[in-house]
């Protein structure tokens, strides 16, 4: 990514990998949008979660992705797996 | 319209080289999907699938023969084989030419595809091995058959992922039964233990974890397996003129396509597809006394799949025996069709049906008879077999014992 949009805020970024990977408008989504509306169904969430691991270097889990039913909740669920990514750099001390 | 004779089975896959030995597992409720051979490097998000590591290709060919076969093609000849000796035919000129052969896979042949783009992207090497395309066209199963039986009435093979070999058997049971075949050897193969088609299942995030468990509230997708299976398919009066046992009969075969979605499922695709097998059948509802069900172990595909039976089967579901035996032998998508048709057949001749294993509680959202963990013995006389398959394509076939 560019460092245009890396140094865009989170949420922004989260909507910007969206609307790369549905090719939709990126002025069609806001924080509020669910997926219904944006006509986002399963397949397309599992090309959008990969869009984002990439995006972030994170690993979402499939039980994340069952939570992330809106713009909003997947910025949630991104934040909080680079936090735990920047918290724990060298990975999960399990 | 002829009646379609059963006269040949042959089974390859991760429980056992034959059919002795998969029935034998798979009413002994034996789950073999088992550690990944190669677990992958970064670690596949999934560590096991059912792997035919009993198979071994040299036990079948010579090293010269190998040259131009791929696994996907070696499964399918050596099913073929024990089909056909099962079936005793021997296929003099007459035979050859009115002999159909109609295979299914999902995907062909993998590996050779791999290592041609290995040595073109990763090592810069522009030189792919000669052999690439005959390796890995998706009929060298199917015509490696013809050619080592001498076959020369149609030969072909159906590509529709997961439906592949039930639209190859449909497609060999409407030639039997309408004339233009005196005999078919129809099924299915799949090889899928290669790396790149594995990290692209792994992307689907449809693969269980662990092991997958159909109709288990806790199920976590699909695991993955390899293998072929066979059928000698013959015109019913053919088979009892040479007087060999018919190890059963397909009376019926329906298809659909659900024109919903690519890859969700939806209840009157499946339904439909069930619905017009019956009809093929002559047989209304309340007779089938036994499913082998597509019963993948996604989330999707269990409660739309329960949900298109009830529609179907109203209050019989309630005692209809429903089982998923790919919870043994794992999904073999071109070949799933063929493995689950033969283990139908054995259900019926048998009298037990396999059970679906690794279920630990029932889901209300699966509300069938999944006969959970146990075989269980049961006087059956017909049966229905589904797949459906992602693009929307679906195909049930109906035996009679």
């Amino acid at each position: 990514m560019s460092q245009q949009s890396a140094s865009a805020d989170l949420g922004t970024r989260v909507m910007e990998v969206i609307a790369k990977t549905q090719r939709i408008p990126l002025e069609s989504i806001s924080l509020d949008s669910t997926f219904e509306q944006l006509k986002i169904d399963s397949l397309d969430g599992i090309n959008i979660v990969f869009a984002l691991e990439n995006e972030f270097g994170i690993n979402i889990p499939d039980e994340g992705v069952q939570t992330m039913r809106s713009i909003g909740e997947t910025v949630e669920g991104v934040r909080k797996l680079v936090a735990e990514k920047t918290a724990e750099p060298e990975g999960p001390a399990v | 319209m002829n009646r379609v004779a059963v006269t040949g089975l042959g089974l390859v896959c991760a429980l056992g080289n034959n059919v002795a030995e998969c029935w034998e597992r798979l009413v002994a409720g034996v789950c073999r999907i088992l550690p990944l051979s190669d677990p992958g490097s970064p670690p596949y998000k999934f560590s096991r699938g059912a792997q035919a590591n009993a198979f071994v290709p040299l036990d079948h060919f010579s090293e010269k023969e190998l040259i131009v076969l791929e696994r996907f093609a070696q499964l399918a000849a050596v099913a073929a084989r024990e089909a056909v000796a099962q079936s005793g035919l021997t296929f003099t000129e007459d035979l050859a030419d009115r002999t159909a052969v109609i295979t299914g896979s999902s995907i062909g042949g993998q590996f050779s595809e791999e290592e041609g783009y290995i040595r073109l992207y990763r090592e810069k090497n522009s030189r792919i091995a000669p052999l690439t395309i005959p390796r890995t066209m998706s009929n060298a199963g199917a015509s490696r058959i013809s050619l080592e039986f001498g076959i020369h009435g149609p030969v072909y093979t159906v590509s529709t992922a997961c439906s592949s070999s039930n639209h190859a058997l449909g497609q060999a049971f409407s030639m039997v039964r309408g004339g233009q075949a005196i005999a078919a050897i129809a099924g299915g193969s799949e090889a899928v233990f290669a790396e790149g088609l594995l990290r692209a299942w792994e992307a689907m995030r449809v693969v269980s974890p662990d092991v997958c468990r159909p109709f288990s509230i806790d199920r976590r997708g699909l695991s993955l397996g390899e293998g072929a299976g066979m059928l000698v398919l013959e015109n019913w009066e053919h088979a009892q003129a040479r007087g060999i046992t018919i190890l059963g009969e397909i009376i019926g075969f329906g298809m659909s396509s659900d024109a919903h979605h690519i890859t969700q499922p939806c209840v009157e695709g499946p339904a439909k597809s069930m619905q017009w097998a019956l009809r093929d059948a002559g047989l209304a509802p309340e007779r089938i006394d036994y499913i082998n069900a597509h019963g993948t172990g996604t989330q999707a595909n269990d409660c739309i799949e329960s949900q298109a039976i009830r529609l179907i089967f109203g209050a019989k579901a309630d005692s209809l025996p429903v089982s998923s035996t790919k919870s043994m032998h794992g999904h073999t998508l071109g070949a799933a069709g063929a493995i689950e048709a033969i283990t139908t057949l054995l259900t019926l001749r048998h009298g037990i049906i396999p059970p679906t294993v690794n279920f630990t509680s029932a889901d209300p959202s699966c509300p069938l008879d999944v006969v959970a963990n146990q075989a269980r013995p049961a006087a059956l006389e017909f049966a229905v077999s589904n797949t459906f398959a992602f693009g929307g394509l679906n195909a049930s076939l109906v035996f009679q014992r």
